[in-house]
């Protein structure tokens, strides 16, 4: 332990503190821009500058340990001219007209700036322009050049904790800014389009691209119908955007706003897991049975970016991706065929519009190999920030709202489905089906917990009937790097891996709301899921009886001509950039 | 009123030739990786600082420069720009009054045609090509990228055996690196912007010389593979080391009687006594590398042979026959290359050169060595024939200031034109046309010619020939090895081109270099090998390195090695130069700005911890 003090405070803390932990232990809070606990401890802004004594200069807070003696002050003089200059420097080359900026109210820069009182800011604006402000307007992730400040937050999620590298330092002297990695533009990197850079991102540097005003546009025009999902994930985050209580934060209300702002019919995306797992179990079970896994496993392929991911990085071994489609993607093929039947109304007039905690999604809507002659399966991708967007912009207040029911059919769904939002819910919803399908009874329902928590991989054997299943479940793409490294060099087998592309899976998700005091809330979010999933009705998507009415009365059953043709995808139909 | 006065600098010109001085130094210690274009704009804009404004290329043309180039960085260019600024310089360059104006343009004209893409990459794409590959500019300039402000932390905290276990991850030379290494990493050292660079291979002296000696880490588990190492020089036994120490059984086939090669043979006993290169290679040899010396490979095992006994062969023979300068009467007696006097003596076949004159010819490393070693064996007399200036010499500043206190002669602008014998066949005289230093050439420096006088006669007893080394590929040709200009072809992995599991580097495919630049060579070529082996070995050291302290030190002068005095050099191949005292190593050690922990380094990772 070293004793210190800080601000006239005496402080003990464990040997190796950063003085700024060292300081929130005492309930002193040293401001900060750049810093992200064990990601960025790089002190790159300089805000967290205090003074030490005896030494010649500044010390900064967060990337310095503590040493016995120490004498800290946070708030002399020196240390409040430097944090001032400093956020004023940062806010000359910031592009500060907040009233349009999408962080507004939720930027760590506006806050710092606002709290030290700074009126104005005595020195020239440098921004960018011309092209070297230009970014691509179509692509899902937006990159603000005026609005980053260069903390390398970003550059440090995709390097560290994704693996992919896509941001870097670039540009020269004052010029410097952070761009696209080895002289690539967007469009033509391997970006897998997590999205963690843009829940990473200190201010407005980072976001998805917009597209609320095209949803609104399709709420005003009378000859579609709108169809909404919404992602299991989102239900467990979107509050958090709109100052909503956890408690209050519920499906209903999501559903209840929905209404209000126009939607016709509000189903949930958990349907569409439940049939996923219909379909993703059966090709398990086939492809075991046909002997496809013996030197590699069957991939989970709900998630956009990882499979983005494995299609930038590792071919090869794109045919090992399960062929069925995403759950929304599933449900934009059924929305524009059984329910377009159901409701009577051509698939053409049907907005299929989806409220996801993801980027990629956007990407995967995009596909060539997800639209039929009818159009997109899904017409529109909302991020859950773009829906609590959309809900401020027509000052609705949740918390007044009461519950609503979803909308029939594809309203209904399972505990099973729920858990997809989290890391190892996918598995384990498919084991809770697979072991029904080779045994014909139910399992426990709580048979397969081994795969929910734990570090970044964990791996389980199970043996359903007989059949001995090795699987593994992995969320974030560093970790998914070293499992397929270990993969490929024979270190490890497995017949089924469940892979997201965000750390802790969907409920991380890159789409989902910003926390300003940089917590990662993904596993408070992964207990809401699980804990709404003991509590449902329903715990196997087998059971499902809007699923079961679907195979009964359109597709037949799963891995059906019908099913192949609407629920499963060709991974190899499109192009990653860079992919032959 | 007086007529004239003294005039004295007022105090902001005394202060201005500081900020020179600062500026200078903090130029040469521009990290690697800058922006080219961006550092040519700024030094446009400090010549036309300089502008005394009368004439107009200069007044207007170099601001207007600054102009297009800041365009080129602002993405507001386009290609048209880039000539626009070529042909405006070349105006410039032409026209300008006086050379504050025509070298300003000369600076932007040889950029825009020197790197012309980094001009077109900003221009098109608004991007630099150039980037930091390693943030740290002592570790990236360092050849064999050895943590440096790691073993200077250890230092500073008295941690001798832990800064050599460091060090020996990259580098299993420390002692002789200690020692003679040329020490790139200073010439770049972020402390040079606050005073001087750190002292960084006296540290590591201090370090080495404080150290006991340590048996080398455990090899990993036996691979089974084979891998001979043609060479038991500082490549060829950096190669075998990794090698060994990755599991692999390694060879060392050495054609003399000892291993070191150059350290032994090349370089003279009071720059590297032959005890301190010991230490380094008793701790090879302890990483289990077999060694046969005395094997000349082409005469006692052929290089087929080789080549089929094992999975893998490098060859790091180095550059050990000299090169003849091609002089009427150079097979005259007592005509000896620099090479072959430096070998004898490391044989222990020293010639006495008492009561004799000595001439050496050369102005590299190598001809001071000869030179300060030919004054040890008892010489009368020894001059150093050089046919440029010393300024133009290529060895160290530090030696030829030393060779000339220890009492050798430099006679400059002497080209040699042949050797005289006497009547004995012996050497007599050395005969040299004086030369004119002249323009500029090619290679960037400037060319002598001959002078017009009269031919120069220097009374000798002996000519030593150091003009470079050259090297003797021949029984490597069968297996399909190739030389180009004298240099075994191989790339930058150490492969050789077209020969399946043969590896070459070192002085053999490089030309003549540094111990360091062996080193790493034979790092490169032990992980390629491993790698070609199907195996993907780490070299790794657990050592911990200290925090860094918060602040950094206030300028403070660098600590500098002493060298003995002797009142006579003759007969003394004692080591000259003393290390550090304590007191100057911890002193010296605090100057280190750890560049490591502060600035790019703690972003970008300012330390590989394997390799």
């Amino acid at each position: 332990m070293v004793t210190l003090t800080i601000d006239g405070k005496t402080v003990r803390v464990p040997q190796g503190t950063t003085i700024l932990e060292a300081a929130r232990t005492a309930d002193i809070r040293i401001p900060h821009l750049c810093y992200l606990k064990g990601l960025n401890e790089i002190a790159a802004c300089r805000v967290c500058c205090v003074e030490v004594e005896g030494e010649r200069a500044m010390v900064t807070a967060c990337n310095n340990p503590v040493q016995e003696g120490m004498v800290v002050r946070t708030n002399s003089p020196r240390a409040r001219a430097t944090r001032r200059v400093n956020v004023e420097l940062i806010l000359s080359q910031h592009d500060c007209k907040c009233a349009t900026c999408v962080r507004s109210g939720n930027c760590q820069l506006q806050d710092t700036a606002n709290d030290l009182g700074i009126l104005e800011v005595p020195y020239e604006t440098q921004l960018p322009q011309g092209l070297r402000m230009a970014w691509t307007t179509t692509y899902p992730l937006y990159h603000d050049y005026n609005k980053c400040i260069k903390c390398m937050r970003c550059v440090q999620v995709c390097d560290k904790v994704q693996s992919l590298n896509i941001w870097d330092v670039a540009g020269t002297g004052s010029r410097t800014n952070i761009d696209v990695s080895g002289n690539r533009v967007i469009k033509d990197s391997d970006c897998a389009l997590c999205g963690q850079c843009i829940t990473h991102c200190p201010t407005g540097g980072l976001r998805e691209r917009d597209d609320t005003q095209r949803a609104f546009a399709a709420l005003a025009d009378p000859d579609k119908v709108t169809v909404v999902q919404v992602a299991p994930a989102v239900r467990a985050a979107w509050g958090e955007a709109l100052g909503l209580p956890r408690e209050l934060a519920t499906m209903g209300r999501i559903a209840a706003c929905l209404r209000r702002l126009g939607f016709q019919y509000i189903f949930d995306t958990t349907f569409t897991a439940d049939l996923t797992i219909m379909e993703e179990g059966s090709e398990l079970l086939r492809r075991l049975k046909d002997g496809q896994l013996e030197r590699w496993p069957m991939f989970t392929s709900c998630c956009p970016g990882w499979v983005r991911f494995l299609k930038g990085q590792y071919p090869q071994l794109t045919g090992q991706l399960s062929t069925a489609k995403s759950p929304q993607q599933m449900f934009g093929s059924v929305a524009k065929s059984w329910l377009a039947q159901k409701l009577g109304v051509e698939p053409e007039r049907i907005f299929c519009v989806s409220i996801m905690p993801c980027v990629a999604k956007k990407a995967e809507s995009e596909l060539p190999t997800m639209a039929t002659a009818q159009g997109p399966d899904v017409d529109l991708v909302l991020t859950t920030r773009e829906f609590a967007r959309m809900v401020r912009s027509d000052k609705l207040t949740p918390a007044l709202l009461p519950e609503e029911p979803l909308d029939d059919p594809m309203g209904v769904s399972s505990g099973a489905g729920v858990i997809f939002g989290a890391t190892g819910g996918v598995m384990e919803a498919a084991l809770r089906t697979a072991s029904y399908l080779l045994t014909g009874a139910n399992p426990d329902p709580e048979a397969f917990t081994a795969v929910r928590v734990g570090p970044g991989l964990r791996e389980a054997t199970y043996d359903l009937a007989g059949t001995s299943l090795r699987c593994a479940v992995v969320s974030g793409l560093g970790n998914t790097r070293r499992l397929l490294e270990r993969l490929l060099a024979g270190k490890v087998h497995y017949d089924f891996v469940e892979v997201m592309a965000c750390p802790g899976g969907c409920v991380g998700g890159g789409g989902q709301p910003i926390d300003k005091e940089d917590r990662e809330l993904g596993s408070t979010r992964g207990d809401q899921l699980y804990q709404l999933d003991r509590k449902a009705p329903l715990r196997f998507s087998h059971e499902n009886p809007q699923v079961q009415a679907l195979y009964r009365e359109y597709l037949g059953q799963p891995l059906s001509h019908l099913s192949e043709q609407l629920l499963h995808t060709d991974h190899k139909g499109w192009n990653m950039p860079g992919e032959a | 009123m007086s007529r004239l006065s003294i005039e004295t600098p007022d105090k902001a010109q005394t202060v201005l030739s500081g900020l020179y001085r600062d500026m200078g130094r903090r130029i040469s210690a521009s990290q690697p990786g800058l922006c080219p274009v961006d550092m040519s704009l700024n030094f446009l804009r400090l010549c036309h600082a300089q502008t005394c404004g009368k004439c107009v290329p200069c007044r207007v043309g170099l601001g207007q420069l600054a102009v297009l180039i800041e365009h080129v960085l602002d993405r507001t260019a386009t290609l048209e720009t880039v000539d626009l600024i070529e042909r405006t310089a070349r105006v410039i360059a032409d026209s300008a009054d006086c050379a504050i104006g025509f070298e300003a343009a000369n600076m932007v004209l040889s950029g825009v045609q020197g790197f012309r893409e980094d001009y077109e990459e900003h221009v098109l794409h608004g991007r630099c090509i150039c980037g930091l590959s390693h943030p740290v500019p002592c570790v990236s300039t360092c050849p064999a990228h050895v943590d440096i402000p790691g073993y200077i932390a250890l230092v500073r905290e008295g941690r001798y055996e832990d800064a050599v276990r460091l060090i020996r991850k990259d580098n299993p030379f420390p002692a002789v690196c200690a020692y003679v290494c040329e020490h790139p990493c200073e010439a770049q050292c972020r402390r040079r912007m606050v005073d001087d660079s750190v002292n960084i291979c006296g540290l590591k002296r201090f370090a080495v010389d404080h150290s006991p000696d340590l048996p080398a880490p455990n090899r990993a588990p036996d691979t089974g593979k084979t891998v001979a190492v043609i060479g038991g020089g500082p490549g060829g036994l950096t190669a075998a080391y990794y090698l060994s120490l990755m599991g692999h059984t390694v060879t060392v086939y050495e054609q003399r009687p000892k291993l070191g090669g150059m350290l032994r043979y090349g370089i003279p006993d009071y720059r590297l006594p032959q005890q301190v290169l010991d230490r380094d290679i008793n701790h090879i040899l302890s990483a289990g590398v077999q060694v046969h010396t005395g094997v000349s490979v082409g005469q006692d095992i052929s290089m087929e042979e080789i080549q089929r006994q094992y999975d893998a062969v490098y060859i790091a023979i180095g550059a050990h026959t000299d090169k003849k300068l091609g002089l009427e009467g150079e097979d005259t007696k007592n005509v000896l290359s620099a090479v072959e006097l430096l070998r004898d003596v490391g044989e222990g076949r020293a010639p006495d050169f008492t009561g004799k004159r000595v001439c050496v010819v050369g102005g590299g490393n190598v001809s001071m060595d000869a030179t300060r070693t030919a004054l040890r064996l008892g010489a009368e007399q020894v001059t150093c024939v050089y046919r440029r200036r010393v300024e133009d010499m290529t060895a160290l500043g530090e030696e030829i200031e030393e060779a000339m206190a220890e009492g050798c002669q430099i006679l400059p602008l002497q080209a040699p034109a042949r050797i005289e014998a006497d009547s004995q066949g012996k050497v007599a005289a050395l005969w040299t046309r004086p030369q004119l230093i002249g323009a500029y050439g090619r290679d960037g420096r400037p060319k002598p010619g001959d002078a017009a006088e009269q031919e120069f006669r220097i009374p000798c007893d002996y000519v030593i020939v150091a003009i470079g080394q050259a090297i003797e590929a021949k029984p490597f040709e069968p297996v399909g090895v190739s030389t180009v200009r004298g240099a075994i072809q191989a790339d930058l992995t150490s492969a050789v081109p077209g020969v399946d599991n043969v590896f070459a580097g070192g002085d053999a495919v490089s030309g003549p270099a540094t111990v360091i630049r062996a080193v790493a060579a034979g790092k490169v070529a032990a992980a390629n090998i491993d790698s070609y082996l199907g195996f993907e070995h780490k070299i790794r050291c657990l050592v911990d390195i200290p925090p860094a302290h918060l602040t950094s030190t206030p300028p403070c002068g660098r600590v500098n090695l002493k060298n003995r005095h002797l009142t006579d050099y003759r007969g003394s191949f004692e080591l000259l130069k003393q290390g550090m005292t304590p007191e100057e190593a911890a002193q010296e050690s605090s100057r280190c700005l750890r560049c490591d922990h502060f600035g790019y380094g703690i972003f970008k990772g300012g330390r590989s911890t394997e390799w």
